[in-house]
């Protein structure tokens, strides 16, 4: 064939439609948005109890995976995500769904070596990346405390 | 005796018929434009079985049985089925067929399968050897997304030129020249592997566009036919953007403009707008399910005659794909005449 392949390259980007960038962004402002005032409400309410901040977060953030879960169980999560992208993604909504939904795909492996292998092949750099930089910047901390 | 024309062109002189043909889909499928041509509807996209994968065999076995009934034949009576589908090992086509007692040749060539399948029953048929084969091949959207992309649940983006796997199964019994009134297989072409260097697993079409070109132009000038002598040049899964590239190409390389007779079964099967499919159909069992109800369906009425059939494959795997590999294409076609 006489096209080469960057030419093809060129042909494919121009016949290829661009995912809309600006209504993406809005959507995933509006909807990361509420989550977040939805999290901040519920750490504002928690706040007038005799709960620690501590305690607060920590019941702010199993609250916000529970609705995930469930929401994602029911089939709804996706469809909201669609539209939502970075919105429900980026939040801790995004990383409970990662876990969840490979764990009810792999169901029909079984137990062990589906649903429970399968369930971090998403979310596991996630956890890597996360553990290893907080082991990182831990030692840099303990460093600088030597130092001291 | 069949004879070779050019370089890959096979000419099948006994003319082996299409006795029969069946199509099951699921229900986003009936939904689509051509729901009323379908053997059968599945509402429940599990069948009623504990996996996709299960669900994606009994697809095809379905099919496969309504075929032969349609045929007033036997399973027995079937002397080879090729089959394939889109998961590891074709465990879709193996599992779907275990239970009929066919002798059984499990295919590869991704979407492409239908048109490989059928190109081989017919050769089967041709060689003298077999009086009854069967060409079928499935797919299912939730087993292709498990393997594939991600989970169904999970919240992800589907880019612009994404395509939707459809959850169907084609199949066709063939057999030799009787009947007038059945459409037959007069020329086959086994597809080379093209590979223009496209690594976006989530834009297929434009990965298969070139093979599709090279087999089509490839069929044309060896037959010494034009696209007007077609009442349809039928691809399988380009999609929107691989159709449009491959009208592109075909102009462009060969000086063959083929729009106006040129289909594509991804683009035929889901209505683009409503049913949120991005840039078509894709799967084995788009080209499959299309094949072998709308499009056989109508041959038999007399509403199209000739028909150049090319479904398109994209060889790549989720391994390759993670190793940064491109994506070869590949392109099978069958020409369809209806006297």
């Amino acid at each position: 064939m006489s096209i080469s392949n960057k030419e093809y390259d060129k042909m494919t980007k121009r016949a290829s439609p661009n995912s809309p960038v600006l209504l993406d962004c809005f959507k995933a402002f509006l909807v990361g948005g509420a989550i977040c005032c939805f999290a901040e409400g519920l750490s504002q309410a928690f706040k007038k109890t005799t709960m620690t901040q501590d305690q607060s977060k920590t019941l702010v953030l199993t609250i916000l995976i529970a609705i995930t879960a469930l929401l994602t169980g029911l089939g709804v999560f996706d469809k909201i995500a669609k539209h939502a992208g970075a919105g429900t993604m980026v939040p801790i909504t995004g990383f409970a769904n990662s876990i969840v939904s490979p764990a009810m795909e792999f169901k029909s492996e079984g137990f062990v070596l589906g649903t429970c292998a399968q369930m971090f092949h998403i979310a596991g750099p996630v956890i890597v990346f996360g553990c290893g930089s907080a082991a990182v910047y831990g030692f840099i901390i303990y460093l600088i405390q030597i130092l001291r | 005796m069949a004879t070779r024309q050019g370089n890959a062109t096979i000419l099948l002189e006994t003319k082996p018929e299409i006795i029969s043909n069946a199509a099951v889909v699921g229900k986003k499928e009936g939904e689509g434009p051509l729901g009323k041509y379908f053997d059968e509807i599945f509402f429940d996209g599990t069948l009623g079985l504990d996996s996709w994968e299960k669900a994606e065999s009994k697809f095809l076995k379905t099919a496969a049985e309504k075929s032969i009934a349609k045929a007033n034949l036997r399973a027995s009576q079937i002397q080879a089925i090729f089959s394939g589908d889109l998961l590891n090992q074709c465990t879709g086509s193996a599992f779907g067929i275990r239970g009929l007692g066919i002798p059984f040749a499990g295919l590869f060539s991704a979407c492409s399968t239908m048109s490989l399948s059928l190109l081989l029953a017919s050769m089967a048929i041709e060689t003298g050897a077999f009086s009854y084969t069967a060409a079928a091949t499935c797919s299912h959207f939730c087993s292709a997304e498990k393997q594939f992309r991600q989970p169904l649940e999970y919240g992800g983006q589907r880019t612009p030129t994404a395509q939707w796997t459809v959850t169907g199964a084609g199949a066709a019994i063939l057999g030799k020249r009787q009947h007038e009134s059945n459409p037959y297989i007069d020329a086959v072409r086994i597809g080379k592997i093209v590979d223009y260097d496209i690594t976006d697993a989530n834009n297929m079409g434009a990965a298969m566009a070139p093979a599709a070109c090279d087999t089509i132009c490839g069929f044309l000038k060896d037959t010494g036919t034009s696209p007007s002598d077609y009442d349809m040049i039928l691809t399988g899964d380009l999609g929107s953007v691989g159709s449009e590239l491959l009208c592109q190409l075909t102009e462009k390389e060969h000086g063959i403009n083929i729009r106006s007779v040129h289909r594509d079964c991804g683009l035929m099967i889901f209505d683009l707008e409503k049913q949120d499919v991005h840039a078509g159909g894709s799967g084995c069992g788009c080209s499959a399910s299309v094949l072998c109800s709308y499009i056989l369906n109508s041959m038999r009425k007399n509403k199209f005659r000739k028909i150049l059939f090319a479904a398109t494959g994209a060889l790549m795997s989720p391994v390759s794909s993670l190793q940064g590999e491109s994506i070869p294409g590949i392109s099978h076609a069958v020409r369809i005449i209806k006297d």
